[in-house]
């Protein structure tokens, strides 16, 4: 069985490791080191953020070895890397490297319209988007070890990872009602396996831990979205596109923790400088929406 | 008997189903408030470099201190980093509340973490329990007042003082309830005395 594999439970095991704390998108050594210093419980290396990806086009990539060695020698949490979708010998390299957790990300120009990368083949975790409950299912069954709301990168918008967080957490509720006769029609009707669906039946909740990510930029946001569900919070261009990322990391950190302490986030908030810019989705022509990357 | 679990960040709730299951209450502490309510304190895997941080914001180093002095705490993996005297690799103000020198990381990365077979010694008996060890640290040291409680490969995964237990490894991420079960006594002794 899927959850009795011990290479799984590993990966998994992980991924609780980092519940209720924030994982950083960073570009340099610097960064990751300020990111540690504000309590980022995983850095995420990349050479460019989604911000920069989205305003520069052209297809992008897994991120350069030499500035991941560069990260890794830096900090002490763990270092997490992107690959494109598919893409599974960038994620062989990323293996190869040590990295502690490969994102299949939407972020990056998809390797493969058809397929995601095989997990399983993998020993170490890996972590993917999503949408949806089917897409959430899938990338389980495939054999990612935590999932993440796909959001909408590199905008500083919010509404998008709140769609899809939502819709998540109303499909694993519908999951609960369904009687065991309607779980293979249920299964073909999303396009997932049934496995992964009876688990979400019997324990009323995802397999893997799901996180937050994409757009998240403000204490208020991070709140928002673990009181939506989420159990950590990405955060991509939102902390190095601020004018003050040191500030504004630590206050992202401690908000996750006490996301329900409304005074904590209050003063977390104040004055804390000029967030990023931030795009409205709908100013975004369609086919250069990420979310839409990936399957 | 309520029993706090250290809820800043980490694999908390995991602790929390465990005691569930042991029909323990539990309190999430988040703050010094939080803590008085309870007659015990675990301290989950996580990150120690986020703990630490959070911990002295939060006013919990301080009172983390106090309460170890009249009452038990146990800790996995960063927990253990988190209540040790000295971290050996790394620049860390630990809790240094049990006399153990630890590496972070000792074992390496992720691709390095492991699943084995851990000697165990409580209650008098010898018998064996799953380790699960995620980017785990060594305890390089045992100092004063250390009962070492369950080996690996000849490493010591598992040690307690007067007050404190600390594993290297993740019992909450198993379905045996022994650890857990011991700890429970040890507050339980506490308690009495």
């Amino acid at each position: 069985m899927l959850f009795e594999d011990k290479n799984y439970k590993l990966k998994i095991g992980l991924a609780e490791m980092l519940k209720g704390g924030v994982i950083m998108d960073v570009t340099t050594a610097e960064q990751a080191k300020i990111a540690e210093e504000a309590g980022a419980v995983a850095v995420m290396a990349l050479e460019r953020i989604p911000a920069d990806i989205r305003a520069q086009g052209g297809v992008a990539r897994m991120t350069d070895p030499k500035l991941i060695k560069e990260i890794q020698k830096a900090v002490s949490i763990p270092v997490m890397a992107k690959c494109r979708i598919g893409h599974f010998a960038e994620a062989q390299i990323l293996e190869s490297l040590g990295v502690d957790f490969i994102d299949e990300s939407e972020v990056l120009t998809p390797a493969d319209e058809e397929y995601h990368i095989d997990k399983h083949s993998f020993k170490i975790p890996f972590v993917c988007g999503c949408r949806n409950i089917g897409e959430a299912l899938r990338r389980i069954g495939e054999g990612a070890a935590l999932l993440r709301t796909k959001g909408e990168a590199g905008t500083g918008n919010i509404v998008e990872a709140v769609r899809h967080m939502r819709a998540v957490q109303r499909e694993i509720k519908h999951i609960t009602t369904l009687g065991n006769e309607e779980l293979v029609g249920y299964g073909k009707s999303i396009g997932a396996p049934v496995e992964v669906i009876s688990y979400v039946k019997r324990e009323g909740k995802l397999p893997v831990p799901n996180f937050a990510a994409g757009g998240i930029a403000t204490p208020a946001d991070a709140s928002l979205m673990m009181q939506l569900g989420a159990e950590s919070v990405f955060v991509g261009s939102g902390i190095f596109k601020s004018s003050e990322p040191e500030r504004r990391a630590k206050a992202i950190v401690r908000t996750t923790t006490h996301y329900l302490d409304f005074d904590i986030v209050a003063k977390e908030s104040e004055d804390l400088k000029e967030p990023m810019k931030g795009i409205d989705i709908k100013e975004i022509p369609e086919e250069q929406l990420l979310q839409t990357r990936g399957w | 008997m309520k029993i706090g679990i250290l809820a800043i960040q980490g694999d908390f709730e995991l602790h929390r189903k465990m005691l569930s299951r042991l029909n323990v209450d539990t309190v999430l502490v988040k703050s010094p408030a939080d803590l008085e309510k309870c007659d015990g304190l675990i301290i989950p895997g996580g990150e120690s470099t986020t703990f630490i941080k959070l911990l002295k914001v939060s006013g919990l180093f301080a009172a983390v201190k106090q309460f170890s002095q009249a009452k038990a705490i146990m800790g996995t993996c960063a927990g253990l980093i988190t209540l040790a005297r000295k971290v050996t690799n790394f620049s860390l103000e630990t809790l240094d509340l049990i006399d153990l020198d630890v590496a972070r990381n000792a074992y390496g990365r992720q691709i390095d973490s492991f699943i084995g077979e851990v000697a165990l010694h409580i209650n008098g008996r010898d018998t064996s329990f799953e380790g699960v060890f995620i980017r785990a640290p060594r305890i390089e040291k045992t100092g004063q007042g250390i009962r070492s409680l369950a080996f690996y490969q000849g490493d010591v995964v598992l040690a307690e003082n007067e007050n404190i237990l600390v594993a290297t490894f993740h019992p909450e991420l198993t379905e045996d309830t022994r650890i857990h079960e011991y700890f429970i006594r040890k507050i339980q002794a506490k308690i009495q005395s």
